[in-house]
């Protein structure tokens, strides 16, 4: 945390995007958060994937539960719409703002406790729906916020702080989420821009559900020697196995790929992602082979990052329940409502 | 295209350097992997340059042929140039202290800083010709820099008693007798540098008054008397022995009969060049050399001049011939220049308030002739001229394309001065050049006869006050040097000190805020009441509240950002709360490579990187863009591991004061 405003004096030769905007336009409030704490890269990185697409500002709506993580989304795109849900219940907010507004870009910050501890039955349900939003896990191993208790992610073996050792399982969200039929899933690392932002990017233009699992050290109260989930272990048994490169529509790929190295997924909107092959056994289109082979990585004490599944022809929450094409709010009160005959006309197919 | 060019390249290299760790597939759960496993091989080098964010800009990947070396911050330059303004100053005058003692309203303390390295505050905070603004970094965050010259003044004019303040003159002396010929800054710079020493200091001056053209040639409405007379009082206050009115009209007489251990050659650049065009010698009485001009005035020799002027020159000259004129009579002056106006030697703020008296500017103008009538001056004829400019606005041809006559009671020349020494015999051992100029080192400041220095405008050419104080530090240690018997160009280095400037998690004992203020426009007297008098000063100097918000746009560039790479985690907390996007992590390469792989590209050339060594964990390097940086320390206070830090730089920049050993008095004297 720091006293002073991040002032607002910019580099002049920072580059802008399609909307005229520098990165520095996309920031939002300046962060509490512990000094180095992963969850301020994740912001960062969020600022700049954001502003790498040319979101409009307007048009982004950031939902979020409780926790250091879940603060985070006042600390990017000030001018987005914001709502803080109570601890865990994130999802069902993003539910139902997704089913009146469909055009929004919703982008759910969560915590490793807020997702796996109290908030897992909202998470699976969302994924079961293929809600379409971007869904972060901001993954430190600990309850950040309420002084470093172990989470449900932490692992077995990992060592507390003041020297207690985890004995319960983890849960894994990638394989959660893989089992519960979920259409884009990615792990990556809050100390690893490079790989995130594109994956972040691919995440914001998936249509469907798309979580991205970010390991995200908290320096406080988990970055010590026995942490699992520390800069140094994480930076020592990360694996990248599938980075994503995404490419807008506008710019077109002449270049065949070669095989098993490169692989375009073409995304709902004509932009594809680029799906680059760093274990070149690893099949991210294949569910079951994925799943088996995460788990075979994690048991070599390896976790696998990248674009880890994708599906792009996975239906929606709306195109599976047949709702308007448009916002609600910009259909008649005619349309919206179906008066009293109407009314009666459903009633009696109840009856 | 070279997104899939990259990935192919990218996946083999990985294949290659993944194969050891692929074929070992039974290692033990959560073993350690050595950390060397991820030093930056080429695979991972890709790895990350692949995935830059939207849009790539495809750098081509580059193996480790050439990366940078970590930046070497031990050396004193490292740190030094990153203050611009200091690095800018020939006097090295440490501005951003000063600055802050200022905002302290430690006057006298800021005036001290100041005279340690400039001599001369009051005179050079009105009158300096302020390298140091163009380089300030504030016009490169902004488009203003600071006002550092006019701060200067606040200092000199709300300081107290600083007399007990000045170094102490030793009552028995060194036995060393030096002289100076010439009262100006550098000969005055010498004295106010020996006599702490020991030193018997004699200044010769042929005029009536000391400071040199300080005193004769810069109007009193730029450079009040009495600003003057304070700041040499000093001096001559400290044991000088002052000669008015004895111009030295021999050197050979003074080397033999003298008896001096030294001379220093300080005088100045005193002729004005003369434009011999037809009509030269008819008109004689109506056409001024600029500088005997000045000079005349300001002994009160000449009280008045015509009605319409004309002045030859667009120097700093010119402007002061101009506006002096104005105060003399003069109705209509008009500056007549050869070239376009971004050819102008004058500074940007001596043309403006040239232009604000309602000076007239006149460019493309060659003169021809001198018109002359019943034996007296009519004008001048121009030949018009016309320029082509090349891209960077460089003149590839002239042509003239016509002629224009302007009246003028008289015509003042102002083209430039020369060094010419008459006095000086060529059989001393002082050589010169073919076109008299003395051969001076440029280090030492010694002619070709040991013992014998020149500095200021006689050194090399007319320069300004600043450099002439410069000169005279750099003579003084030679002096120092010789007269006890040390190689004058052994000399002292350098040097550099840095202190922490951490109070506390989010305390630093500077203000490190960035305050967006604009430049404060300095006052000035209304112009009918400044054309009353010769002597009114224009500029009125700062207010209080006027100096209060100035201070708050210095941005502390001496306020260093240290790295320590060993501490780094590389969690990216610095880089992503730098305001200006300074930072970057990443591979480390060949300057001009990395350069546009930075956050913000760093197209400033002129501006270093600052490069760490590699990283503990990834073996990738940190680099800073020196160019934007605005110090204000949040890089420093979001690093948890205090990897940054924000560290006062003080550089040491050595005078005589500063040289060893301590007198040896029994020397042979030089003639
Ligand atoms: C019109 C004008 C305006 C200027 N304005 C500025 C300005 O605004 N800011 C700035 O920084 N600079 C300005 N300058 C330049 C600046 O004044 C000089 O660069 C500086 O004064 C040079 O200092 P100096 O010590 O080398 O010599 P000078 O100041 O030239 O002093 C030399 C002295 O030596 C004396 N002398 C010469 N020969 C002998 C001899 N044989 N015996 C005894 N005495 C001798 C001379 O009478 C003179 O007093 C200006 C110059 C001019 C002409
Ligand atoms: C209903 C409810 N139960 C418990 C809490 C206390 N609480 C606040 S934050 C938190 C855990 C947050 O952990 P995580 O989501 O991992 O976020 P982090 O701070 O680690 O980023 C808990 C248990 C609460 N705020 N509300
Ligand atoms: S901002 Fe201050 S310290 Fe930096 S160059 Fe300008 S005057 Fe000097
Ligand atoms: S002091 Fe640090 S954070 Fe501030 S501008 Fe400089 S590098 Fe960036
Ligand atoms: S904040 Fe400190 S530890 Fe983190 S990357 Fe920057 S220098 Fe390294
Ligand atoms: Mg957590």
């Amino acid at each position: 945390m720091t006293y002073i405003p991040k002032p607002k004096v910019r580099h002049p030769s920072l580059p802008r995007n399609a909307l005229g905007l520098t990165r520095r336009d996309y920031e939002g409030a300046l962060s509490t958060l512990c000094a180095g704490c992963g969850h301020d890269s994740i912001t960062a990185a969020l600022t700049e994937a954001i502003w790498g697409l040319s979101l409009e500002p307007q048009n982004i709506a950031k939902l979020s539960g409780i926790g250091c993580s879940s603060k985070t989304t006042a600390y990017f795109v000030s001018g987005g719409h914001g709502f803080n849900s109570v601890h865990g219940r994130m999802p069902s907010i993003a539910m139902g703002a997704n089913a009146a507004n469909r055009n929004l870009h919703y982008i759910g910050v969560s915590g490793d406790g807020d997702t796996l501890s109290i908030g897992l039955g909202q998470f699976a349900h969302a994924i079961r729906r293929n809600l379409n939003m971007l869904y972060v896990i901001e993954n430190n191993g600990v309850y950040g916020l309420t002084k470093g208790q172990f989470s449900a992610s932490a692992d077995i073996g990992s060592k507390a702080k003041k020297g207690d050792v985890n004995q319960q399982p983890p849960i894994d969200p990638v394989l959660l989420a893989l089992s519960l039929g979920a259409s884009f899933v990615a792990r990556s690392f809050s100390g690893d821009k490079a790989q995130l932002v594109p994956l972040l990017q691919a995440g914001l233009r998936h249509r469907g559900f798309a979580l991205i699992d970010v390991i995200s050290p908290c320096v406080t109260f988990n970055d010590h020697e026995g942490s699992t989930k520390s800069y140094a272990y994480t930076r020592e048994h990360y694996e990248p196995a599938v980075n994503a490169g995404f490419v807008p529509f506008e710019r077109e790929i002449v270049v065949d790929y070669a095989e098993g190295e490169c692989l375009p997924v073409v995304m709902h909107d004509g932009s594809r992602i680029v799906l680059h092959k760093l274990a070149k056994d690893y099949d991210p289109t294949d569910r079951v082979a994925a799943s088996a082979y995460i788990q075979a990585r994690a048991k070599q004490g390896e976790f696998l990052t990248g674009l880890l599944y994708v599906d792009e022809t996975q239906k929606e929450f709306h195109e599976l329940n047949g709702t308007p094409d448009v916002p609600l709010n910009s259909l008649s009160p005619e349309l919206l409502s179906p008066g009293a005959k109407g009314l009666d006309r459903i009633l009696a197919r109840f009856r | 295209m070279g997104i899939i060019a990259q990935c192919r390249a990218a996946s083999s290299g990985q294949l290659a350097a993944d194969g050891r760790r692929r074929d070992s597939g039974g290692e033990p759960p959560a073993a350690r992997r050595p950390l060397s496993a991820f030093r930056p091989t080429a695979a991972r080098f890709l790895r990350f340059a692949y995935t830059l964010p939207i849009p790539p800009p495809l750098v081509a990947p580059r193996f480790h042929l050439a990366e940078m070396p970590p930046t070497d911050t031990s050396h004193p330059d490292y740190f030094h140039r990153v203050v611009d303004c200091q690095w800018a100053c020939p006097a090295h005058t440490d501005v951003p202290e000063y600055i802050r003692l200022i905002a302290q309203g430690r006057f006298t303390d800021a005036y001290m800083v100041n005279r340690e390295a400039n001599v001369f505050p009051g005179i050079l905070g009105r009158v300096c010709d302020r390298p140091c603004e163009p380089a300030c970094r504030r016009s490169r965050v902004e488009n203003k820099p600071v006002a550092i010259c006019r701060l200067k003044r606040v200092a000199a004019d709300h300081k107290d008693e600083y007399a007990s303040r000045l170094p102490k003159i030793p009552a028995v002396k060194n036995g060393k007798h030096v002289a100076c010929i010439g009262a100006g800054p550098a000969s005055l710079t010498v004295a106010n540098d020996l006599l702490p020493l020991g030193y018997r200091v004699t200044i010769f001056e042929q005029l009536a008054e000391p400071g040199g053209l300080m005193r004769s040639n810069i109007p009193s409405f730029r450079l009040p008397q009495a600003i003057l007379d304070e700041e040499i009082g000093a001096i001559i206050g400290m044991g000088a022995e002052l000669k008015l009115g004895h111009p030295v009209k021999s050197m050979k007489e003074l080397l033999d009969r003298g008896g001096f251990d030294a001379v220093f050659v300080g005088s100045g650049a005193p002729k004005g060049k003369d434009l011999k065009l037809p009509g030269r010698a008819e008109a004689a009485p109506n056409i001024h050399i600029g500088i005997d001009w000045l000079e005349s005035v300001a002994f009160e020799h000449v009280k008045a001049i015509g009605r319409e002027v004309l002045i030859i020159g667009v120097g700093n000259t010119a402007m002061d011939c101009c506006r002096t004129s104005l105060r003399l009579g003069a109705q209509h002056v008009n500056v007549m220049a050869r070239k376009p106006r971004q050819f102008f030697k004058a500074s940007d703020w001596e043309l403006e308030d040239a232009e604000e008296e309602n000076v007239r500017i006149i460019v493309n103008r060659a003169p021809k002739r001198f018109v002359v009538e019943d034996g007296r001056l009519k004008g001048m004829l121009f030949d018009v001229m016309e320029y082509d400019l090349d891209a960077r606005g460089a003149i590839t041809a002239e042509r003239i394309t016509g002629e224009e006559f302007f009246a003028a009671s008289d015509v003042i020349l102002a083209i430039g001065q020369e060094n010419a020494f008459p006095w000086i015999e060529r059989d001393l051992g002082i050589e010169f050049d073919k076109w008299s100029v003395p051969k001076v080192d440029p280090v030492t400041f010694q002619s070709t006869r040991p013992g014998v220095f020149f500095g200021g405008d006689a050194a090399f050419g007319p320069k300004n006050i600043i450099w002439s104080v410069e000169h005279g530090h750099q003579a003084a240690i030679s002096v120092h040097r010789h007269c006890q018997g040390e190689a004058v160009t052994d000399r002292l280095a350098p040097g550099i000190n840095l202190q922490s400037r951490k109070m506390g998690m989010h305390e630093w004992s500077y203000s490190n805020d960035y305050n967006p203020a604009e430049r404060r426009l300095v006052p000035h007297v209304s112009l009918k009441e400044r054309f009353k008098k010769l002597n009114i000063e224009v500029e009125l100097g700062f207010t209080a509240e006027q100096a209060a918000a100035e201070v708050q746009r210095c941005l502390n560039c001496d306020i260093q950002t240290v790295f320590e790479a060993k501490l780094c985690i590389e969690c990216d907390a610095c880089i992503d709360i730098c305001p200006t996007d300074c930072l970057t992590i990443t591979a480390d390469g060949e300057e001009a490579e990395l350069r546009t792989r930075l956050r913000a590209p760093a197209k400033n050339l002129e501006q270093p990187l600052y490069v760490s060594a590699p990283l503990k964990q990834t073996g990738r390097v940190m680099v800073k863009d020196e160019d934007m940086c605005v110090h204000c320390g949040l890089c420093a206070e979001r690093c948890p591991t205090a990897a940054w830090d924000m560290q006062k730089s003080f550089v040491k920049w050595p005078h005589a004061e500063d040289q060893p050993p301590t007198c040896q008095p029994s020397l042979p004297k030089i003639a």
